[in-house]
């Protein structure tokens, strides 16, 4: 009996003299801030930053790759908090929101034929430029709602993206999925928006969508060409520049340009 | 003598409906009014417009330039003025540019049509000439035939093979011109076998094809080193790969193609359509497309013009049934849908298929059960199955290490499926991605 409970302590002592040592020399030096970082991060881990996750970017962030305020998801508070651990000024940065630059659900533009394939918006644009009427108008099968990871993109049973702007943090995931490119992240205070992608020319565009842009030039004389610009049969939007107290919404003769306020959505339209 | 051919592994049969059409001589119809030329109706670089708005052209005036090697020329299939070039609907996808042409009824030839002495030009000058005339694979693919035929030196060719299978259901067209102009298919591969120095020319039909097969084979007569073979009938016999193994029994490695086992395959419409311009000056205006199916009033094989639009063949065949539901460019197997009837005859269209309702199944589709059908029947020797659900889930680096790029998109997969999985789609969708990623690769 005493020789076996000797032995154990024996061996037990033995390894944690050796485990002492191999943490004492073995130890791999991890800057303190990192850690700190990663506990006012939100751990998402969405990658909205451009690092792999949460802690690639605390780590990238001590070492300059990402700045302080490039998380979408934390906003201005935790960059706030990022700049103080890393003793820096805090730069303010505006969040951004993303928007669906089409409003051409199935009332607004028709289909060319019946699709039968995979539901998604990818394998939908292999087959002859997709089913949608409109060669730029959302397909609405959602490739972007399963990209995002907050559940912030819903398609309206009316087979038309929308962000929930409540929801949406600007991690931008969803921008590069959509086949059309018709995502991209705005300020999240700009509240118009010229809802439209297409290059098609005016009369195309009123044969396929009944608020598609038909680059009247309306908007771009109301703001006096600034922050409006007609380029290849649409009106593109500067959000550099506050365009908000125009009523823009009211000048568009084809409703392209609406103004997306929360609540953006009404409940019966949203689908689970 | 007609030499037997050995199969190849895979490969179903469909039902073939080609008594339909298969029977019924070449028409040709009267002139339209109106023809719309795309530029983009090959594989490679479209070509680019020459022509101005109001311009006077004849039959067989370029239209458009090549804009690169891997492109050709588009002529003018009659005498008019150009209406327009804009963006006009195209069997591919919802638009692209083409010359719009108002024909004037007269089809006067263009008189400064160039000529060419076959027998004593050169071989790169019978290389030029076919790509003068605009010269595209007729099978379906369109692929530019002089690109085909400039094999690296580093890769000798010794068989030229005439593919005369036409394997796809319901179509005719290769058919009717084997046994209705053999001598011409025999003298174009003749041309085509000069330019590559090949002494061995190989042609297979398919032996549902009787007729043709004894028609080539009277035509090829008293020529040494032309063999006519008669193939197994399976879909995709057609198939470039497939048709060098039955008959040679070489196998081209993944990734490669015909000219690594030392074989340039050629269509039998090609070789027509080479004749036609090295010996009468006859640029690539026109070509064998068959019209057919329950939908249409009268199907034929018809000689239309290039850029011929879809709805006047169908108002000059007697229209269609109200219970047509589906347009197919090209067969049923490989064939695309098209969303209109405002489209033109391509330099691929082999045919026009009008399905009626109850041919036309809208499938439901399942899980996969795990059967192996598809790999049992993949002429490619691929697993179907197993790419398709790692398309699903998005796993492109597994897609592509399963060789997914080989992939000739023939369909017998989707075809023998139980569960009636869209095979086919997640393969295209595999191989977009595949290859998009592959060239981001390079870029870095």
């Amino acid at each position: 009996m005493l020789e076996a409970i000797l032995t154990l302590s024996g061996l037990a002592i033995l390894a944690s003299f050796g485990l002492g040592l191999a943490a004492k020399f073995f130890a791999v030096k991890v800057d303190p801030r990192v850690e700190k970082i990663e506990e006012i991060l939100p751990g998402a881990n969405c990658g909205g930053c451009g690092a792999a996750g949460c802690s690639d970017f605390a780590k990238g962030v001590v070492e300059g790759k990402y700045a302080a305020n490039a998380c979408p998801v934390g906003g201005p508070s935790c960059a706030a908090k990022i700049a103080e651990i890393l003793g820096e000024e805090v730069r303010a940065s505006e969040p951004r929101v993303a928007i669906v630059l089409c409003a051409g659900d199935e009332d607004q533009c028709g289909n060319r034929f019946d699709y039968n394939g995979i539901y998604d918006c990818n394998a939908a644009d292999l087959i002859q430029g997709g089913f949608k009427a409109c060669t730029y108008g959302c397909l609405g099968l959602g490739s972007c709602a399963r990209a995002c990871p907050f559940d912030a993109i819903v398609i309206t049973d009316k087979r038309l993206a929308v962000i929930d702007r409540d929801k949406c943090v600007g991690c931008g995931k969803c921008v590069p999925v959509c086949p059309r490119k018709l995502i991209t992240l705005v300020p999240v205070s700009r509240k118009t928006h010229i809802l439209c992608s297409s290059h098609d020319p005016g009369a195309e565009v009123r044969k396929k969508c009944k608020v598609g842009c038909i680059a009247c030039k309306k908007c771009e004389k109301t703001v006096n060409g600034e922050g409006i610009s007609i380029n290849n049969f649409l009106a593109v939007m500067d959000y550099s520049k506050d365009l908000d107290g125009f009523a823009l919404e009211t000048v568009c003769p084809t409703h392209t340009i609406q103004r997306v306020d929360q609540p953006a959505l009404q409940e019966s339209e949203k689908t689970a | 003598m007609i030499k037997r051919a050995h199969g190849f592994p895979g490969g179903v049969h469909p039902d073939y409906h080609k008594e339909l059409t298969a029977g019924l001589a070449l028409e040709v119809p009267p002139l339209f009014e109106r023809y719309v030329v795309p530029v983009a109706q090959h594989i490679g670089s479209p070509a680019k417009v020459i022509v101005d708005k109001g311009a006077q052209v004849f039959k067989g005036t370029v239209l458009a330039e090549p804009s690169g090697f891997v492109s050709v020329p588009m002529h003018s299939p009659t005498s008019g003025t150009v209406k327009s070039v804009k963006n006009l609907p195209h069997p591919w996808g919802p638009s692209m540019l083409a010359v719009e042409i108002t024909a004037d009824g007269e089809d006067t030839p263009d008189p400064e049509l160039p000529r060419l002495n076959h027998e004593t030009a050169s071989i790169d000058e019978l290389r030029d000439f076919i790509r003068q005339a605009g010269i595209v694979g007729m099978g379906g693919a369109a692929f530019p035939t002089h690109v085909k035929l400039s094999p690296p030196k580093e890769k000798p060719i010794d068989v030229l093979i005439l593919n005369g299978a036409e394997c796809e259901p319901y179509l005719t067209a290769d058919h009717r011109l084997m046994v209705e102009s053999p001598e011409k298919v025999i003298a174009g591969a003749g041309i085509l076998a000069k330019i590559l120095k090949v002494k061995r020319i190989c042609i297979g039909v398919e032996d549902n094809k009787p007729d043709a097969l004894s028609a080539l084979e009277k035509a090829a007569a008293g020529q040494a080193d032309m063999d006519v073979y008669s193939l197994h009938v399976t879909y995709p016999q057609g198939a470039e790969k497939q048709l060098i193994y039955a008959i040679l029994g070489r196998e081209v490695p993944a990734g490669g193609l015909p000219m690594d086992v030392g074989v340039v395959v050629q269509n039998v419409g090609t070789a027509s359509a080479v004749w036609d311009a090295v010996a009468n000056g006859i640029p690539l205006i026109e070509r064998i497309t068959t019209i057919t199916g329950r939908g249409i009033g009268r199907p034929g094989n018809l000689v239309l013009r290039i850029g011929t639009l879809v709805e006047d063949v169908v108002r000059w065949r007697g229209g269609i049934s109200d219970d047509t539901i589906k347009v197919v460019n090209g067969g049923p197997m490989m064939g695309m849908a098209m969303s209109g009837l405002d489209v033109p005859v391509l330099k691929g269209s082999s045919g026009l298929l009008f399905l009626e309702r109850d041919e036309v199944e809208q499938y439901h589709h399942y899980p996969c059960i795990r059967c192996g059908r598809c790999v049992d029947i993949c002429p490619m020797k691929l697993m179907p199955c197993i790419i398709s659900y790692y398309t699903e889930n998005e796993m492109f680096d597994e897609v592509e290490s399963l060789n997914v790029t080989d992939c000739i998109e023939c369909g017998s997969c989707a075809y023998v499926c139980p569960s009636s999985r869209i095979l086919v789609h997640h393969m295209k969708m595999g191989k977009a991605e595949v290859i998009v990623r592959r060239r981001k690769k390079a870029v870095s």
